[in-house]
């Protein structure tokens, strides 16, 4: 009896406190509420509105109708998306784009920040930094206008090929060649910036690892494998799961600009069909759906990989 | 003193001229395009110029400087990339400052930064915003570019981190010395951290100029576009429509692959020339944001 009615008190206390603190804290807060609110807005503008906008996907959208009054359909263009065989040829592309990127854009990296690590001389290694990190700069835009100059029939590549004897290749006009292109000039372009990360784990190695082992009378390559590769494994195993999250992301900006007519059936992504059919041809409701599908998967996908990469690799995104 | 060892010495070598290839060859096509920007028209459409200027002139680019609509499209680039480099840094700044506060004095900052983060997930796709904008009557206007894409969700977690490291002390000093939280930012966080802010609305100004997908879909008047756009419709596209050819096509290619070359150098110098600031510091930022807590 006695102590409930002394709990009592003390919780009516403590909620009288509270309440006197929470009303400080909003007094003191509100400015921060402020400071926060124009990017919640345009957040809530330009992310959330278009993701409430998606619904269209479930519609037969009319510019002129509008959200409200346009006819419902439910899944209908998700139906049609699955028996059309296009869009499973694109899907198929952009699964094999991506996939070869990933790969190649973890392997290079890897080799080129372990030989740039055997490198002594500072100078050197900062130089070698320096450019290979500039073509992640650089747009698709200016990029592809070099790349389809270069590597056209009576271009610069064709002509070292001619040179040798060889018939000309015609990079961007076969679908197989298209491909590789895509691949070889996406590590062009990343590989050097991809490195950064690599770089970090690597100084970041006990130096007295290697003192022990040259002391064992362990070479170089023997060091490599058994101190530096085991070292930098886990960032490996969290660049590589995290990357798993872009499988279905062939990127835009590349394909668009590198791409023509000749190579859509091997070279035709999920989002440049989306801007293509969707909003060239001005089925909103079509291309609304194949997008929603596209983020729903990576949505997913990427779900699973932060939860993997925290369970094995205890590496935190948030 | 096995560092010394035939083998490690023949393997240094060739690893130092591996390593000074590969980086020349990330420079080659730019220096291809500068060697045919400053070339002779008949040697460049002959193919004939590799990475040294043939018949040295510099005609191109005073073609491409008396273009009208090449000079348009560039100021309007450096009106997106400056308005929309301010307008970014400072939501931005000011979100970035209140959430580095903790859940007890800004009760909420969890809702916040899930809001935020979610969009880092997941989005509507190109469909949906292109009628958003469009609806909201943004077409042909300069916010199109702008207002999108303002508030950089990674960028502001970057600069939340960076917040949460400058000591305590220098907060409660200002609070007991009367300033609140907007005096506090401007005066206090935002001078000492002013190499993290550079570096961020270094990359910010990088991406505006590099930014063309945008001016493609909600420029509809060819007069509006910035130069990334303007680059990759005279550019990019030109090569590959070879089918259709109308009059303005025709003359592009007459006008030639040298004054295309000096627009895409054009169209790169400002990367160029900002690059070796970002450089210093975006190594220390990347790993900064990859390595947590």
């Amino acid at each position: 009896m006695n102590t409930s009615t002394e709990t009592k008190e003390a919780t009516l206390l403590h909620t009288g406190l509270r309440k006197k603190e929470k009303a400080g804290n909003l007094k003191r807060a509100w400015p921060l509420h402020l400071m926060v609110l124009p990017a919640i807005l345009l957040v809530i503008v330009f992310s959330y509105v278009p993701m409430a906008g998606a619904v269209i996907a479930f519609q037969d959208y009319k510019p002129w109708n509008g959200f409200i009054h346009s006819k419902w359909v439910g899944l209908e263009h998700f139906r049609t998306m699955f028996e059309f065989p296009d869009i499973r040829q694109v899907i198929w592309n952009t699964l094999i784009i991506a996939s070869m990127k990933i790969i190649c854009l973890l392997i290079v990296p890897i080799l080129f920040s372990l030989l740039l690590n055997e490198v002594r001389s500072i100078v050197f290694k900062r130089t070698v930094q320096t450019m290979v990190y500039l073509p992640h700069f650089l747009s698709w835009v200016i990029l592809s206008g070099v790349l389809i100059d270069v590597m056209s029939d009576k271009g610069l590549v064709n002509q070292i090929i001619a040179f040798f004897g060889f018939q000309s290749v015609f990079f961007f006009g076969d679908g197989n060649w298209f491909r590789v292109m895509l691949v070889v000039s996406a590590v062009w372009k990343e590989f050097g910036f991809s490195t950064i990360i690599f770089l970090a784990a690597l100084s970041g190695i006990n130096p007295s690892l290697y003192e022990a082992a040259e002391v064992d009378g362990a070479n170089r390559w023997k060091q490599t494998l058994h101190i530096t590769l085991p070292a930098i494994v886990p960032i490996i195993s969290v660049v590589a799961t995290l990357s798993l999250g872009g499988i279905l992301n062939g990127d835009f900006d590349q394909v668009f600009n590198l791409y023509n007519s000749l190579v859509y059936d091997k070279g035709d992504i999920l989002d440049t069909y989306v801007y293509r059919t969707g909003l060239v041809g001005t089925k909103y409701s079509f291309g609304a759906a194949v997008g929603m599908f596209k983020s729903v998967v990576s949505l997913v996908l990427i779900l699973i990989t932060y939860r993997l990469a925290y369970k094995f690799a205890n590496y935190r995104i948030f | 003193m096995l560092y010394r060892s035939p083998a490690y010495r023949i393997f240094t070598w060739l690893n130092y001229c591996f390593l000074t290839l590969t980086a020349i060859v990330c420079l080659l096509p730019l220096i291809h395009v500068l060697s045919v920007s400053l070339s002779g028209k008949a040697a460049a459409s002959a193919n004939l110029v590799g990475l040294l200027p043939v018949d040295f002139t510099t005609m191109s680019y005073k073609a491409t400087v008396n273009n009208m609509h090449f000079t348009k499209a560039l100021l309007i680039s450096v009106e997106r990339t400056v308005i929309g480099t301010f307008i970014s840094m400072l939501f931005i700044a000011l979100g970035g400052y209140a959430l580095s506060k903790d859940e007890r004095a800004f009760r909420g900052r969890t809702v916040y930064v899930w809001i935020f983060l979610f969009t880092t997930l997941f989005g509507g796709g190109m469909i949906p915003s292109y009628i958003l904008v469009k609806s909201l009557g943004l077409m042909n206007s300069i916010w199109a570019l702008i207002l999108p894409g303002a508030v950089a969700v990674y960028n502001m977690i970057l600069l939340m981190n960076f917040f949460r490291s400058v000591p305590k002390e220098l907060e409660e000093a200002a609070l007991i010395d009367g300033a609140g939280h907007f005096r506090t930012l401007f005066s206090i966080y935002l001078p000492i951290s002013l190499p993290a802010i550079a570096t961020l609305a270094l990359f910010t100004m990088v991406g505006h100029w590099n930014s063309w997908f945008d001016g493609m879909i909600y420029m509809t008047n060819p007069d509006k576009i910035p130069l990334a756009t303007y680059l990759q419709q005279t550019i990019v596209q030109q090569d590959l429509s070879n089918s259709n050819v109308d009059l303005t096509q025709v003359k592009n290619n007459y006008s030639g692959q040298t004054i295309r070359a000096a627009q895409i150098f054009i169209g790169a110098l400002p990367i160029i020339l900002v690059y070796p600031f970002l450089q210093k510091y975006f190594v220390k930022g990347i790993v900064i944001g990859a390595v947590k807590e």
